[in-house]
């Protein structure tokens, strides 16, 4: 009996540990799904979505010779693989782009093939190269294992264009990759917050899961501008791990402990509403003008709601909608022209409670 | 006056109890080194307007009644059938999207409710007890052991909830909803600790006006003489697992009331295991039988208690599972029949010797 217990308990923690490293991604925690170190991330949204992760490859669009040719009158073709648009708010969004732009009415013949899995997203761009596709538009669930199937690519005169995610490969081996800049994100927030000219800046800073692009993106630019200012303090460093549940019981322990401050830098939407919970049942107030300026990422539709409501003050954009780069890239290659620059940094905003209108929540909200 | 050394480490409630006075001793300690108040309780006005208690105490309470809702029925299960739920994380997520589905109506951005708050309860107990019998149905009649049955929905239980809302991420419009999580207007307690105080008294009430607790020890002890004696175990396990599924659905509104909305993702993560960890805190034996359902509680709370000294501390809370860890090995290296043995030959030779002083 005692040594069954004992084996019980040992898988328990077995359980434990393995739950403090595994990366979270999930419903709405968009930043992770553009994290360039996803293995562990993949591994936990295939769980938490199993039950579509098989990749699908979708020929809905596939019969669309007929349909409304653009000028050219030929279709290019292009197969595109993507992560799970069940991962995450920010995937469903940027599935739901891709789609939108890449069907015959805009001159292109398209095929979707959806995996949170490294080794079935391979298959499926074998599966686009035995097509003969004319282009491979590719967002790795993995940034390892993708030479062999790119140059079976160049063999067959594919072209290959990166999204959202970087991968561990011969930058000859693609056209270009179009992906955010998280440190860039990070310093649009903490510029912006410099700008609000506080006397003093106490800083909650509630952290993703460390070590994702998006966690060091946005943490750096704090990091840096709070070790440079006298007057800027981090009163609490905590990582939620994209949780609002944590990112509550966080806020509530620097309530409890009376520790003053004036500023919450959250690293999603999801963890600045658990802080703002916190703070309203403490009676703290906060928005455009309050105690306690509120800072979140993603820009969530809700979030965006919030903005304009003033309850909270900033929200910095992690932009899914890679589409329309996507199309310019390929009209250019189309031309005969060339790419210079292969890493392409996409355009984010930050949005300013002060200034957000409803057009911009309905623009940019996902 | 003898002090009976011995008797006092057999009672089942030394080890929460010494767990209590430690943490309080090391917030002490810190409390004069800071200069920090701890035990202070004092009243604020939140952001509703209403009049509430504030401090670290609270807070435990507050945060600790999921768990404590949780080990009641894990406490059960634990002891019909020598094994462990390691589903109830994922299935309050299953439980908790049931109730937004119903209370939302399929719409993402509700104006106003499309059912009674009530309803959309009811609907996540009946959800709750329906995870709960598939739980027992493996358990109790497929005779699969617990932790490996209740995989299936710990691994697919995010999953359903994410499918049940269509993947969509519903926020309850009505402020009312928010009340099971926080406060209700001109009480100044939190909710959630009349909830699990509710829980725990019918759970009470259940064990001392019904069998249930002698059956369920009866058939965790012996299941084969259990039958022998005209109980049937496959029904008392599966009432255990049911038990626990109410239980979850009563931690779902809990936590989808605290922020209004859900995320299948992240919510009530990990928590299966601080519930297992509350039963083990309590003194119970994992592998079944004799339980006592106050230390469990004791349990959950004191592991609430253990977490929010350790934010107070600013442990990072990445590493809170770590020292959660210590914890369960502690407890295991303690009720180990050689740990066991030896103290009890350390205290019978001290009697000896005291006795020969004497």
């Amino acid at each position: 009996m005692k040594k069954r217990t004992i084996a019980l308990l040992s898988a328990a923690i077995m359980t434990f540990s393995m739950a403090a490293c595994g990366g979270n991604t999930g419903a709405t925690t968009t930043t992770t799904s553009s994290s360039s170190s996803s293995s562990s991330s993949s591994s936990s949204a295939a769980s938490s979505s199993s039950s579509s992760s098989s990749a699908s490859t979708d020929t809905g669009a596939g019969s669309a010779d007929t349909g409304a040719a653009a000028a050219s009158g030929e279709l290019i073709r292009v197969g595109i693989i993507n992560n799970d648009p069940n991962e995450s708010g920010y995937r469903t969004a940027n599935v739901k782009d891709l789609q939108d732009m890449f069907k015959p009415e805009n001159g292109y013949d398209a095929q979707f093939a959806y995996s949170l899995k490294n080794d079935e997203q391979i298959q499926a761009a074998q599966g686009f190269i035995t097509d003969e596709v004319d282009y491979l538009l590719l967002s790795a669930a993995d940034t390892a294992g993708w030479d062999g199937v790119l140059k079976d690519a160049q063999a067959a005169g594919i072209k290959v264009i990166l999204f959202d995610r970087t991968i561990d490969a011969d930058p000859s081996l693609y056209e270009a990759s179009i992906v955010s800049d998280m440190a860039k994100e990070g310093e649009t927030a903490v510029n912006w917050l410099a700008g609000q000219g506080l006397d003093e800046y106490n800083v909650i800073h509630i952290q993703g899961v460390m070590g994702s692009a998006a966690q060091q993106g946005r943490s750096g630019a704090l990091d840096a501008k709070a070790a440079a200012e006298a007057n800027w303090n981090i009163v609490e460093q905590q990582t939620a791990e994209w949780n609002a549940e944590k990112a509550q019981q966080i806020v509530q322990s620097v309530i409890d402990s009376k520790t003053p401050f004036n500023v919450i830098y959250a690293e999603n939407d999801d963890m600045a509403k658990g802080a703002v919970a916190a703070l309203d049942a403490a009676g703290i107030s906060h928005g455009v003008g309050k105690d306690v300026i509120v800072m979140g990422f993603d820009c969530n539709k809700w979030a965006l709601e919030e903005l304009l409501a003033q309850n909270w003050n900033y929200d910095g954009q992690c932009n899914p909608f890679q589409a329309s780069y996507i199309d310019q890239i390929i009209k250019t290659l189309e031309s005969g022209a060339t790419i210079d620059e292969k890493t392409i940094i996409m355009d984010e905003k930050g949005f300013d409670a002060e200034t957000i209108t409803q057009q911009d929540v309905d623009d940019y909200g996902i | 006056m003898k002090f009976d050394i011995k008797k006092l480490l057999s009672n089942q409630l030394v080890i929460p109890f010494a767990a209590i006075i430690i943490l309080c001793l090391v917030n002490l300690g810190y409390d004069i080194v800071k200069d920090a108040s701890f035990f202070s309780i004092e009243v604020v006005t939140n952001n509703s307007g209403n009049s509430v208690f504030s401090g670290p105490l609270i807070t435990i309470l507050d945060y600790g009644s999921e768990l404590a809702i949780l080990a009641i029925g894990m406490t059960l299960v634990t002891a019909a059938s020598g094994g462990q739920d390691i589903s109830v994380g994922a299935t309050i997520a299953i439980a908790g999207s049931a109730m937004l589905r119903v209370l939302c109506g399929g719409n993402t951005r509700p104006e106003v409710l499309a059912t009674p708050i009530i309803v959309g309860f009811l609907v996540a107990c009946i959800v709750g007890m329906l995870c709960g019998a598939f739980n027992g149905m493996l358990v109790a009649i497929f005779r699969i052991q617990p932790m490996i049955a209740t995989l299936i929905l710990f691994t697919a239980g995010r999953s359903i909830a994410a499918w049940i809302n269509n993947n969509e991420l519903p926020i309850v419009p009505d402020p009312k909803f928010a009340y099971f999580g926080s406060f209700i207007p001109g009480v100044p307690i939190p909710t959630t600790v009349f909830i699990a105080a509710a829980c725990i008294i019918t759970a009470a009430l259940l064990l001392k006006f019904t069998n249930l607790g002698l059956y369920t020890q009866a058939v965790g002890i012996n299941e084969s003489s259990s039958r022998l004696n005209g109980i049937n175990p496959t029904a008392i396990k599966f009432i255990s697992f049911i038990i626990l599924g109410l239980c979850v659905a009563v931690a779902a509104l809990i936590k989808v009331s605290r922020l209004s909305t859900i995320n299948y993702s992240v919510i009530a993560k990990d928590i299966e295991m601080d519930a297992i960890l509350a039963v083990a805190l309590g003194g119970n034996a994992l592998s079944g039988g004799k339980f006592n359902l106050w230390a469990s509680i004791l349990g959950a709370y004191i592991i609430q208690f253990l977490t929010t000294t350790l934010y107070r501390f600013k442990v990072d809370s990445a590493a809170l599972p770590a020292y959660k860890a210590i914890v369960v090995i502690l407890l295991v290296v303690f009720s180990s029949p050689v740990v066991r043995q030896k103290m009890q030959q350390f205290s019978s030779s001290r009697a000896a010797a005291k006795k020969e002083v004497a």
